[in-house]
């Protein structure tokens, strides 16, 4: 196995999961990788670990720079078992070692393991001496779990964020200036709409507290490191923790006999020929994570359901618990359905909007069976309305 | 006596139960913990709660 050396005496020790595709629910088209750091000072320090099936890989990465019983300190950043989850084998292999990690992260890796490893909780702020270097421990709550800790390394300007600037990318490059961009953002995005999106003033926070550092360089726990596009994802983390979107519009469904479809699609046209860039998802395609990837730039959300046994579809109301959980601010909302009888859906629907703190400028539109030609137009219409209420 | 939800983290504020973390004794009500009181899971202002 090749070293892989992201600064002089630091290494990544990670390992790739090429096969993972449901993430916790979470589509994972292009696999992740799980990364872990060892810091060779006048102490050895790991940060982070793998997910407990790649635990194999990560030891045999630490094997080709140093004997793993010499480790001195590892750092938990996180809870969460992708990172957790080699804490167990790794500890019994460097029984001397100490484990650094949160007030919550203790609490957290207890619950887990239920092991009385050698604990030292690190409060936010708190500086470690490993030799030449020196760790700060940062906590950053709910970025993404309360247990959330960075560690930055002020004599490197490295920054160790674990799960924030994360993406789901397998890959043989371990940098971002190896892979296309475009790649790149659109797993970045992916990666905040669906774990990070609902945290955003703790983001701001955490920017906020890590602002005044220099750093030249993000090593997260999932993915590509950043060291060529710092200020582009910065840049991306701070537009996306202040729900800032697009004068775009998002219209997701599902249907039944293709009634809803054609609700949809005629108000597709209507916000095009308003001149607004309409993206359309269906439930029954597209996975619920990547209609975030979309919802994410979006500003104008249409969603609609026909009603069936006096309620929305079942794919509907998981998607709408979905994005409940992952809330979303500032959006403009518009919802539709059809029905046969009840036709409760599209009301369901609007009321969510309206709980989720959206404005609803146009009231829903629910269509008989099937929609005739003169609805449709007048569906139309409305597409063309709410675009240029979007502006 | 109300309680109070975490609207960052969901954690529960029960006055019957206190904030043992905090030393916040059972029985005291959500308005009368200090102003600088936070949520002791994600450390979440006072502002930040709403009512269950
Ligand atoms: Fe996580
Ligand atoms: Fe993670």
């Amino acid at each position: 196995m090749n070293k892989i050396e992201i600064k002089p005496g630091i290494y990544w020790v990670g390992g790739i999961d090429w096969h993972i595709q449901d993430f916790h629910g979470y589509k994972t088209h292009r696999g992740t990788t799980y990364n872990a750091y060892l810091i060779i000072d006048e102490k050895v320090v790991l940060v982070d670990t793998v997910k407990h099936y790649l635990y194999g890989e990560m030891l045999a990465r630490i094997k080709e720079i140093i004997d793993p019983s010499k480790i001195d300190y590892v750092v938990s950043n996180h809870v969460e078992m992708d990172h957790s989850g080699s804490l167990p084998k790794i500890l019994e292999e460097a029984p001397n070692a100490t484990l650094i990690t949160s007030v919550q992260g203790e609490k957290g890796l207890r619950r887990h393991y239920k092991r009385d490893w050698n604990f030292h909780v690190a409060q936010s702020g708190e500086e470690l001496s490993i030799g030449k270097r020196t760790l700060v421990f940062v906590h950053v709550p709910m970025v993404h779990w309360p247990d959330s800790m960075v560690t930055y390394i002020p004599e490197e300007n490295l920054l160790l964020p674990n799960d924030a600037f994360g993406q789901h990318i397998a890959s043989a490059e371990r940098f971002d200036d190896e892979i296309e961009w475009g790649v790149l953002k659109e797993a970045t995005a992916t990666y905040y709409a669906n774990i990070v999106m609902p945290y955003g003033t703790q983001v701001g926070k955490a920017l906020e507290a890590l602002g005044g550092l220099d750093i030249d360089m993000i090593a997260p726990s999932h993915g590509i490191i950043w060291r060529s596009r710092i200020p582009d994802i910065l840049a991306e983390y701070v537009k996306w923790a202040n729900h800032e979107t697009e004068a775009r519009a998002l219209i997701v469904y599902d249907t039944m006999w293709g009634s809803t479809e054609r609700i949809a699609y005629a108000l597709a046209e209507g916000l095009s020929e308003a001149d607004v860039p309409v993206t359309v998802r269906s439930l029954k395609n597209t996975h619920i994570s990547d209609v975030m990837t979309d919802l994410i730039t979006s500003k104008l959300i249409l969603i609609g359901s026909p009603t069936i046994n006096n309620g929305m579809l079942p794919s509907m109301g998981g998607f709408l618990t979905y994005l409940k959980g992952l809330r979303p601010k500032d959006r403009l909302g518009f919802a539709f359905g059809s029905f046969g009888w009840g036709g409760q859906a599209a009301g369901e629907i609007e009321k969510f909007m309206k709980d989720m703190g959206w404005e609803v400028p146009i009231e829903y539109v629910n269509l008989k069976f099937v929609p005739d030609t003169e609805e449709l137009g007048n569906v139309k219409s409305i597409g063309k309305e709410l675009g240029k209420i979007l502006g | 006596m109300d309680k109070y939800r975490c609207t960052v983290c969901g954690y529960l504020y029960d006055p019957k139960k206190g904030d043992p973390d905090n030393d916040i004794e059972p029985g005291i009500e959500f308005s009368d913990l200090p102003d600088d009181w936070t949520c002791p899971l994600c450390g979440a202002s006072k502002d930040q709660f709403e009512m269950e």
